[in-house]
């Protein structure tokens, strides 16, 4: 076994109502399914966001889009309009979720993401 | 047939440049949703200042851009631009026709919604009004409500369209609502077709937030070099009576639309999606099967849909006090220690000037901010951040307090002891404070609130 951080595996979107937060994750392929879905359990989602949630995390399965979605409850500082941080909808906690280190098969350890080629914002920004 | 359906625009505050693409690639209906939960509260203080107020403003601009092909029979639009005051927004939409010399026009608006003046009533008549996320009992609300608003279903923006309207302005209904209305009408969908309801409210879902089915606010791969993005993508639907649909974009538009972009948006602000709630069905969006056309082309098919449930998702706001912040940089090195030294003198010297906080917020920009306690840092990063900026942010009950504590911050410019702070833009000061709501979401019984819904069609 390896370890590996989510965001070689997945995409991630993060949504509010009130003072809860879901945040999905996206496997790339089947085979990363089964594993997110042994890995990243609520518990281990609740461990990692420590006192940025105050409450319960569940999770919920979407297998027809390969996908987990995790729903916090107290995650926003008392939700969008109550909430002091300059995050108050939680927009950044996909990216914070992918963060994450999970166990992965040997098989999978060398896993990465392409990483974002921006010259073309270059060439504008430059000129 | 086939109806042409778009998301014109995800929340008050997108562009009204939206309009123009949808048109040109054809859409029989241009939905605007403008309605956040946090919107509903802006609109709030709007009215409070002016009783015409508390409807999104930007309707104008949208109806200016969309009024001639309503005018000429090419497009209809569905909007809840109307807030918590459509009655002001149907007339500032009669005054943009009036103002394009356009006539012959329907606009009808519906009303019901708003339970402002009727939570007495609803009380008596038994409603609990508990708070659906902690279980509390009303009897715990803070103080009175300051908006109170049920969100409806698609049946009367149906009703409205059989009433031969042009354009549809809601008060809060459901997001995707304002997408099923029109695809109810067009298909003759029963509201007992659950599957159908289903599908309607699924397109209604994958388009309401404007651009993210469309490329936007994409993470995944790709995200970096998606075509013209500056060409902002709204989501069109092409759904065939069967609820079949395809989510597609304007071939002029930027973005893109793969099974990767439509799926992140499948469960975006969703909780449980084995039971999508919806004031006209309960859908289950683990049944939809997609499949990528190519050609930004995604089919969605299959979904199911269970009766829905007899209440409607109410949502009320109550104050929650004050809010003030101030901002300020720190160069390397040692940029976080300096950042938090700062902060603790700062914080003692408000406790100090007598100022009273309930409640403080401490970010570390280039550190922490965002990730706070998911980021390893500094024990495992091992690099040290070439600066970081400190945002404080603090809540006061009073106003007044609220505007003084920033000034707290201010004499640290040069009698701090951190070699190196600056002012991150005009932030230092913290400027006046702003006023703290909080959100209530509750259920209420449909039959109460379905009995004061009403549907009015003025022909300009």
């Amino acid at each position: 076994m390896a370890r590996l951080q989510l965001r070689e595996l997945c995409g991630y979107r993060a949504g509010d109502k009130g003072d809860i937060s879901n945040v999905a994750i996206f496997a790339d392929d089947e085979e990363t399914y089964v594993v997110l879905v042994r890995e990243v359990t609520a518990a281990r989602v609740k461990e990692h966001f420590t006192s940025m949630v105050t409450g319960d995390v569940t999770r919920y399965e979407a297998p027809n889009v390969l996908g987990l979605n995790f729903v916090m409850q107290g995650a926003l500082g008392g939700g969008g309009p109550r909430s002091l941080r300059s995050d108050n909808l939680g927009k950044t906690l996909g990216g914070a979720l992918v963060r994450l280190e999970i166990e992965v098969p040997d098989s999978m350890a060398g896993r990465r993401r392409p990483r974002p080629d921006v010259a073309w914002a270059d060439t504008i920004l430059d000129s | 047939m086939t109806v042409r359906i778009a998301g014109g625009q995800g929340f008050y505050g997108d562009t009204p440049a939206s309009v123009a693409p949808l048109l040109e690639a054809g859409v029989d209906y241009l939905c605007l949703e403008a309605l956040a939960e946090l919107t509903l509260a802006i609109l709030q203080k709007d009215r409070q200042r002016d009783e015409t107020r508390g409807y999104t403003r930007d309707l104008q601009q949208y109806l200016a851009s969309a009024l001639p092909a309503v005018a000429s029979g090419r497009t209809k639009v569905i909007t809840n631009a109307g807030g918590i005051n459509p009655t002001a927004a149907a007339r500032a939409a009669v005054e943009a026709a009036r103002g394009l010399g356009l006539s012959g026009l329907k606009i009808a608006t519906v009303l019901g919604d708003d339970l402002m003046n009727r939570v007495g009533e609803l009380r008596d008549a038994g409603e609990t009004m508990a708070h659906t996320d902690t279980g509390a009992g009303f009897d715990e609300f803070p103080g009175e409500p300051l908006f109170a608003s049920a969100y409806l279903g698609a049946r009367p923006i149906a009703d409205a369209l059989a009433q031969g309207a042009d354009v549809v302005i809601t008060g809060r209904v459901a997001d995707a609502a304002l997408f099923l209305g029109p695809l109810a009408f067009e298909h003759g969908w029963s509201f007992d077709d659950w599957d159908r309801l289903a599908a309607g409210t699924l397109v209604g879902h994958l388009l309401e937030c404007s651009g993210q089915s469309a490329g936007g606010n994409f993470s995944g791969v790709g995200w970096w070099d998606q075509p013209h993005p500056w060409d902002l993508p709204y989501p069109i639907a092409e759904v065939d009576a069967d609820g079949t649909a395809v989510i597609t974009k304007p071939a002029t538009s930027g973005g893109r639309v793969t099974f990767d972009t439509v799926r992140q948006q499948l469960l975006y602000e969703v909780h449980d999606p084995t039971a999508y709630l919806s004031p006209d069905v309960v859908a289950d969006f683990t049944t939809a099967a997609f499949e990528d056309l190519g050609n930004d082309r995604v089919r969605v098919v299959g979904v199911r849909g269970r009766p829905a449930t007899p209440t409607y998702k109410a949502l009320l706001a109550h104050r929650a006090g004050w809010a003030g912040e101030t901002r300020v940089a720190f160069s390397w090195p040692d940029a976080y220690e300096k950042a938090k030294v700062a902060a603790a003198i700062f914080k003692t010297r408000v406790e100090a000037a007598g100022l009273p906080v309930e409640e403080w917020c401490f970010e570390y920009w280039g550190v922490d901010a965002l990730g706070g306690p998911t980021v390893p840092y500094p024990s495992t990063a091992g690099c040290e951040p070439a600066d970081c900026g400190l945002r404080v942010a603090w809540r006061c009950d009073d106003a007044k307090v609220a505007a003084l504590v920033g000034r707290e911050m201010v004499p640290l410019t040069l009698s701090g002891p951190s070699a190196g702070l600056t002012g991150m833009g005009r932030g230092m000061g913290g400027g006046g404070a702003s006023e703290l709501l909080g959100i209530w979401p509750t259920l209420v019984d449909k039959n109460l609130v379905d009995a004061h819904v009403t549907v009015a069609v003025e022909e300009v």
